[in-house]
């Protein structure tokens, strides 16, 4: 490694102006956990880091009074988990952003640098699909916000424009009976990478589903939001039908690889599998049973 | 010596190296450095395989920052048409690894190094050498290679009196198994594959390298061997070994694989030529491409037996992966898959395979665990078809005292029913299993036993008295699993002290006389001859030192409890003098005390193993979960018992690795694809259950302590006893490693 400029700016506009300036020779730098080993392995070799750390709207977690949830884009998982609040409310995304590498890991980990390294089988992205977050995204043109899964652009790639940086992440209010869960397969306990991830969101009443969400990940090029999934879920009592058409909906959306991490049949299967018991889960928080 | 009130042998002291590795103080392979040292990084084949057809290194060596450069030329050629050996390894094999000569035979196999001010520069300069390559078809898989139309690798090798890629045969005989097949009432005969697993140590290989104006060498490196890098760096620089001295580092895990040398002797040479100290330390994703993983295989295993469970013939045929050149462990499943039992007709044949891989490097027990998947799986079908137990089974059958190996040896004391009584009694195996304890989950049980021959060898010990009545022990052996605990307990018990008065070293090559690699589970056992035998030497000086102070025969005089005192009341009335009395008045009374042994220790009789294994299956992830583990073994004596169960605890654990999620990936480029510990994976801890162990300790007679070799014989049970258990829970069987979920799935799906 040669000489790396580091920029530890105290606002985002700051950051906002000096990521600009490099014109691309320059990388944002949240906890390092991804990037430093891109740079440790010769993938990258930026010129100028941009640590987003000090800047304190990256850095916090809010509720607002409407009950949504504001994730700054570097908040650690760790930070996360000590919040009084977030994992009661989205203990689905909670664990999902916990899953990720090890205690060491945890301390670092941002759940926005897991979704701007932009791997298929991210493990805190199908949880914030299925939670329905919107990202608010500044760049030299100013802010803007897009829906979570419409972010991923293929295996590596986002649909960040040049000079754009991730502020955060916003969960909508939790209606009552709202629950979330998430759950990856990897053949190892921990310290490893998700053969497939599905993450899902339901909103109960009466024992009937009134809303739901699902993510896939892991299963094809980006991380999916499987509509037809939810569709088979809302207005059902979560009934064998209804588990099984999900499940065959999370299967049918796969569009997975045969890689050293998983063959396509393996991956497909267990979409189905991970979308019964990550739906199970789900309702039990949602109906206070768990 | 093997007594209860043993004060110090069976001890758990703490380790004379520990406070330096828990507070980070500890020098590893790449922790040393030296004034004006300099980087060497290797440029490696990017072809599995292909014809070397020139090599230009200008570009390379005219970047500013580049000191030397090296390619095969600078390495001793050793011909192909005559076998130099050194110990198993043929140095004809040896040259070719470090340094591809005519043809590179796997993706990543060095082809050339340069010396550099950086490891950027050496780096940029790899990139600068033009190899002209005549890229040839490759062939990874033994199946493959094996086939009448594969690629060849050499020419030289001649199977059947045709150009192949079957390098050695080895055949092990005992009667006649076609006659006992024939009187058998029953037949078993199945195939298995394993995958090859590497193995896995945390420090990747590294050295640093000074060769002197004077043309002398120093080395510090990690090893399982210091003697062994000196040797095979001097075969392969010609440098002569009084030339060069090799210093043992700490060693961050071996496991078989540095047993052999990589780097040493091209950073010899990168620092001949650059007249400056070099330092090279490969990254992991090096160590996994062209460091030695072990064999996979293909076998077929066959057994006979009569009603009532006796066996009468075995047959095993076993085809083992060298990589690109020869060198496959065939004596650990041919010798070893048979010989807990006895059975009079055994045919084992093992192939040597080569194919475009890495070459193969010892590992724990090499080539025994693989052999005894195949037999210990067989056995399983054999029982459930008999409707016997499984253990019964192998009780009818253990190997007896004087019975003869299929490998040769007549066998000594047997301590095989003991370790499957063990397991019998043991609570683990008599616990009843909840078989299905949630929907979607199942659960089994399973055993199987394993055998390792054990080692003897060379080893050498000083044991010296410090002018203040203290203690230095040095022995030849690094230290991989906790010897120098042990000898630590043993010097203490021996000589009666405190053990905190006692410092074991590791000496190096010019400082300790010659002493065998620490493998084949051999170093307690033989360092701990050795330094007995030290230990009794100078507890004889000590005494005469004593007799020559009272002036009475030192016949006269005994040494208990640290210190000299007259043998009874006919020796006189004297107070006892103690070691630090004795040291004080050494000078005066005929100089230093102190005494050194080097022996070729025989009488490591061989090792026994049996494992009970309860596992968990997901039936809808196709996921294998160990629940509970119980290896039970004869150890002999443990000297410090912690070491005797982390060498079983971590057998067991690699032995799950294996058998469930551990496997090289190569694409269809002949390319290794997972090499990284996140991809070719490893059990981390939350993977396993704490494994408990059963250390028997019937004592070896024919050691002084009791000693029997530990460390190979619990890796070779698990891959059994684990498709076993899944078998018991899912009444399907594998046939194949790893048993990993895609597969495992795909066989419950049926
Ligand atoms: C040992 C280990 C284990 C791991 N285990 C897992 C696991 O189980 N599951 C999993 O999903 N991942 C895992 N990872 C990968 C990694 O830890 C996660 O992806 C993590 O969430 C990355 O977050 P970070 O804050 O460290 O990102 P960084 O490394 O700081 O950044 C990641 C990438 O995103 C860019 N970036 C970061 N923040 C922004 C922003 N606000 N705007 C624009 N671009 C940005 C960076 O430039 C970089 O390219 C593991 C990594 C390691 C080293």
């Amino acid at each position: 490694m040669t000489d790396i400029r580091y920029l530890a700016p105290p606002t985002l506009d700051e950051a906002v102006r000096a990521f600009a300036a490099a014109q691309g020779a320059a990388r944002i730098l949240a906890g390092g956990t991804d990037l430093l080993v891109q740079m440790r392995n010769g993938m990258a070799r930026p010129g100028t880091i941009i640590d987003i750390k000090k800047i304190p709207e990256m850095t916090s977690i809010s509720e607002a009074a409407d009950g949504s949830f504001w994730v700054g884009a570097a908040v650690s998982g760790a930070v996360l988990a000590e919040h009084p609040r977030f994992g009661t409310v989205w203990p689905g995304v909670l664990e999902a952003i916990n899953l990720i590498g090890s205690t060491q890991v945890q301390g670092r980990a941002s759940a926005g640098g897991n979704l701007c390294h932009g791997s298929p089988a991210a493990d805190s992205v199908p949880a914030m699909v299925a939670a329905g977050a919107v990202l608010t995204i500044a760049g030299p043109n100013g802010r803007r916000t897009l829906p979570v899964e419409a972010f991923p652009a293929g295996p590596g790639r986002t649909n960040l424009a040049a000079g754009e940086i991730l502020v955060g992440f916003t969960l909508p209010a939790r209606p009552a009976g709202s629950g979330d869960a998430y759950l990856r397969m990897i053949p190892r306990t921990e310290m490893d990478i998700a053969v497939v991830g599905v993450g899902v969101s339901l909103t109960m009443a009466g024992g009937v589903v009134t809303a739901a969400r699902v993510g896939l990940g892991a299963a094809a090029p980006t991380v999916l939001l499987v509509a037809d999934a939810a569709k088979a879920l809302v207005g059902s009592k979560l009934d064998d039908a209804a588990i099984n058409a999900a499940a065959a909906a999370c299967s049918a959306a796969c569009k997975p690889i045969d890689d050293k991490r998983g063959t396509i049949v393996y991956r497909t299967k267990v979409a189905a599998v991970l979308l019964k018991r990550a739906a199970a889960i789900a309702a039990d928080r949602a109906q206070g049973r768990a | 010596m093997n007594a209860i009130d043993n004060k110090w042998i069976g001890k758990r002291t703490i380790r004379p190296d520990g406070a330096d590795k828990v507070t980070g103080r500890a020098g590893y392979s790449a922790d040393h450095s030296m004034p004006g040292m300099i980087w060497g990084r290797v440029l490696r084949s990017p072809h599995p395989h292909a014809v070397i057809r020139g090599i230009d290194t200008s570009k390379a060596e005219a970047l500013p920052g580049v000191k030397a450069v090296v390619t095969a030329k600078d390495i001793v050629n050793f011909p192909l048409d005559k076998s130099v050996m050194l110990g198993i390894q043929d140095m004809r094999w040896m040259c070719r690894n470090v340094m591809a000569r005519e043809k590179t035979l796997f993706h990543g196999h060095p082809v050339a190094a340069v010396a550099a001010i950086s490891e950027e520069v050496a780096e940029a300069a790899c990139k600068l050498i033009e190899v002209d390559y005549e890229v040839l078809p490759h062939v990874i898989e033994i199946e493959d290679a094996i086939k009448p139309d594969a690629p060849i690798l050499h020419d030289f090798v001649r199977h059947e009196g045709k150009p192949s890629n079957i390098a050695t045969t080895m055949v092990n005989k005992l009667g006649d198994v076609d006659a006992g097949f024939a009187q058998a009432d029953l037949i078993i005969e199945r195939s298995f594959t394993t995958r090859p697993v590497h193995q896995g140590y945390i420090e990747p290989h590294a050295c640093t390298v000074s060769y002197a104006a004077d043309g002398r060498v120093t080395i510090w490196s990690s090893s399982q061997g210091q003697f062994m890098v000196r040797a095979m760096t001097s075969l392969l620089t010609g440098i002569p070994q009084s030339n060069i001295r090799a210093i043992p580092a700490e060693i961050g895990g071996g496991f078989g694989a540095k047993t052999i040398i990589y780097l040493e002797p091209v950073a010899v040479m990168l620092a001949k030529k650059s007249g400056r100290p070099v330092k090279m330390v490969m990254s992991r994703d090096e160590v996994f491409r062209a460091t030695g993983p072990t064999s996979g295989s293909m076998s077929t295993v066959k057994i006979g037996v009569k009603k009532d469970g006796s066996i009468v013939a075995a047959q095993g045929t076993f085809y083992l992966q060298a990589g690109g050149l020869p060198g496959s462990p065939l004596r650990g499943p041919v010798g070893c898959s048979f010989s807990p039992y006895n059975i009079e007709n055994v045919l084992s044949v093992g192939y040597d395979v080569v194919s475009n891989r890495s070459k193969v490097a010892a590992y724990r027990a090499p080539g025994a665990p693989l052999g005894a998947y195949a037999t210990e799986c067989v056995l399983d079908e054999i029982a459930e078809a008999l409707g016997m137990d499984k253990l019964e089974l192998r009780l009818k059958n253990t190997a007896k005292p004087g019975g003869k190996t299929v490998y040769g040896a007549t066998l000594g004391a047997i301590t095989f029913k003991e370790t499957v009584e063990a397991i019998k009694n043991h609570p683990h195996y008599t616990a009843p299993l909840d078989k299905n304890p949630s929907k979607g989950v199942v659960r089994g049980r399973g055993v199987a036993s394993g055998f390792w021959f054990n080692a003897g060898g060379e080893s050498s010990a000083q044991l010296n008295i410090t002018e203040d009545g203290n203690v230095n022990v040095t022995t030849g052996h690094p230290d991989v699993g906790g010897s120098r605990a042990s000898i630590a307990n043993v010097t203490a018990e021996l000589l009666g002290i405190d053990h905190s008065r006692i410092s074991v070293l590791i000496g190096d090559t010019s400082s300790i006389g010659f002493s065998n690699l620490t493998g084949g589970s051999r170093v307690t056992f033989a360092s701990a001859m050795v330094v007995t035998q030290s230990a009794e030497k100078v507890i004889g000086q000590l005494k005469e030192r004593a007799a020559k102070i009272w002036k009475i025969d030192p016949e006269a005089v005994i040494w208990d409890n640290g210190e000299a005192r007259p043998a009874g009341p006919n020796a006189g009335q004297f107070p006892p003098l103690t070691l630090k009395d004795l040291a004080a008045k050494a000078n005066e009374m005929g100089g230093p005390i102190g005494a050194g042994v080097q022996l070729n220790t025989t009488g490591a009789d061989p090792g026994f193993a049996t494992h009970c294994v309860d596992v968990e299956v997901d039936v809808d992830l196709g996921i294998v979960r160990v629940l509970r583990y119980t290896a039970a073994q004869d150890v002999g004596r443990a000297l410090h018992p912690d070491y005797v169960e982390g060498q079983i605890q971590g057998g067991v654990v690699q032995g799950i690795g294996w058998a469930l999620s551990e496997e090289y990936l190569y694409n269809a480029k002949g390319q290794l694809d997972n090499a990284s510990f996140l991809d070719y994976r490893m059990p981390v801890c939350s993977d396993v259950p704490m494994i408990e162990p059963i250390m028997l300790e019937i004592p070896n007679p024919k050691h002084p302590q009791g000693v029997r070799g530990v460390g190979e014989a619990p890796i070779v049970p698990p891959l059994a006893a684990i498709a076993n258990a899944i078998h018991d829970a899912l009444g399907k069987r594998f046939y194949s490693l790893p048993m990993s979920p895609p597969k495992v799935l795909a066989v419950i799906d049926g």
